[in-house]
């Protein structure tokens, strides 16, 4: 094979990387705020169970969660669910896979989620009490003092710790091969099986390096633009 | 009859009483300065009056409209609370201006969201408020862009915005380097001259002697002595009063 078309059977995998890393990001970035008003809620048991779930997904090696996630419905239903999945997308759209990637998105955007929840727990809680009471005196509500005032505040201080999130999510990706996912070590694992060639392995260092680097910037852009204020 | 009627209010933290029954009346465009040191309940009562604190007991009237009355076991619906709220506004002591908004607005904001009037006449009363406190020059700049005094002044105008019918002020010089503090003053007595009614909490005492139509000193949650700043500066009956008096002059 030649370097061209190795790149091209890698960018194959790098395509399902890139959708496990954006499917998490668009779905777990939303959920991780219902989690988050969970977590800071008045309410004892809705409080209690919030945090509870948030430690074991934070407790618990992500790999093992895509096992369970995998498997568990499985056991249950007493038939391989996301392995029906796989079939029936394989047979009617010629997509294969799907079912495995399903159950990746789901461990991954409530594992992310999680994860989310606290950055935007820590920032909301950062805040100080004045900015709210201000907010009262002048006959606000509630929701316009969370949407109005606090929200961009708290979006500016969680941008450094989210893109730290963001950064360490797409090298997370390689997890789902776990499950045989092919995504871009699994591909790079496949030639080194069937081809006797390891160095394709190495050199899927070279996506994440430059996706990396794109992130790196677009990030640091949006972090400059919300410094126009100090709070 | 008085703007204002506050009737044997009393505020438990705890088991901490720090409100042990306040009563006193302010009429419209009268200036009322509140003394005395910390912890005697001075700010509690500003919160009880903002509703930022709810009194256990007591009432309080606005004209002929009771906003909280402590014998009613109905509790206040939020809704009632952030209307009771606009007949008072507050300037904190640490100014707790918005730092995404520029100068104006922040004195725009509220109105806006309140729908207090056109956003042309909004924007225009912001303006008007900004020149009265000086601060015609400033009206793009960001708050960590102001002195402490600017950004106090800022404030001021902010709450004036709504129109209140008494404005309240806590400590509104405190956080103030001291050559700062004269530039807010004198904003403050510029609003008496335009018959803003006024509670003013403060630790400057020659403003309370100069300024305020009624001076109330606070102790240990009771109203210790009231009076004109003539009776309470000059005369104070109470022993309390003259030792904090003293303790206030003799520095030197």
């Amino acid at each position: 094979m030649s370097f061209w078309e190795v790149t091209l059977f890698l960018w194959d995998g790098f395509l399902i990387s890139l959708l496990i890393f954006a499917v998490t990001l668009l779905c777990g970035a939303p959920l991780g705020l219902p989690i988050a008003f969970c977590s800071m809620s008045k309410c004892k048991p809705l409080k209690a169970v919030s945090k509870v779930f948030v430690w074991i997904i934070r407790g618990v090696p992500l790999m093992l969660q895509i096992f369970i996630i995998y498997y568990v419905p499985g056991l249950l239903f007493q038939t391989p669910v996301f392995s029906h999945m796989d079939r029936f997308f394989f047979q009617n759209y010629s997509i294969s896979d799907a079912g495995r990637i399903v159950a990746v998105l789901i461990a991954f955007t409530i594992n992310y989620a999680c994860y989310f929840s606290e950055i935007y727990r820590g920032g909301i809680e950062s805040i100080s009490r004045g900015q709210y009471e201000a907010g009262y005196v002048l006959g606000l509500t509630k929701s316009q003092i969370f949407r109005k005032i606090i929200l961009k505040q708290v979006i500016q201080r969680i941008v450094p710790p989210m893109s730290n999130e963001i950064i360490t999510l797409i090298k997370d990706t390689a997890l789902a091969n776990c499950i045989i996912v092919c995504e871009i070590i699994k591909q790079a694992k496949e030639l080194a099986a069937t081809k006797a060639m390891v160095w394709p392995l190495f050199y899927t260092g070279v996506f994440y390096l430059l996706f990396v680097g794109i992130l790196t910037i677009v990030l640091g852009q949006v972090e400059k633009k919300l410094k126009y204020f100090r709070s | 009859m008085a703007l204002l009627t506050v009737n044997d209010i009393k505020k438990n933290f705890g088991k901490t009483e720090v409100l042990k029954g306040i009563s006193f009346s302010l009429e419209k465009g009268e200036v009322l300065a509140i003394i005395g040191s910390s912890g005697s309940g001075k700010t509690t009562l500003l919160r009880c009056l903002n509703f930022l604190e709810l009194p256990d007991v007591g009432t309080i009237t606005v004209g002929d409209k009771v906003l909280f009355d402590g014998s009613d076991d109905t509790t206040l619906s939020d809704e009632a609370i952030r209307q009771n709220r606009l007949h008072f506004g507050l300037v904190f002591q640490n100014f707790n201006l918005f730092p995404q908004y520029n100068v104006l607005q922040n004195v725009t904001l509220a109105p806006t969201l309140l729908k207090k009037g056109t956003p042309q006449e909004i924007d225009a009363t912001a303006r008007g408020l900004l020149e009265q406190v000086g601060l015609s020059d400033k009206l793009e700049s960001y708050p960590y862009q102001l002195s402490g005094g600017q950004q106090q002044r800022v404030a001021i105008a902010r709450a004036l915005a709504l129109r209140p019918e008494v404005l309240c002020f806590d400590e509104p010089t405190s956080a103030l380097d001291p050559e700062l503090t004269g530039e807010v003053l004198r904003v403050i007595r510029s609003l008496k001259d335009r018959d803003t009614t006024m509670i003013v909490v403060t630790h400057e005492m020659e403003f309370a002697r100069n300024v305020a139509d009624t001076v109330i000193y606070m102790a240990d949650g009771v109203i210790e002595e009231m009076g004109t700043p003539e009776e309470v500066f000059g005369n104070p009956r109470s022993e309390k009063t003259k030792a904090f008096l003293q303790g206030t002059q003799n520095i030197y």
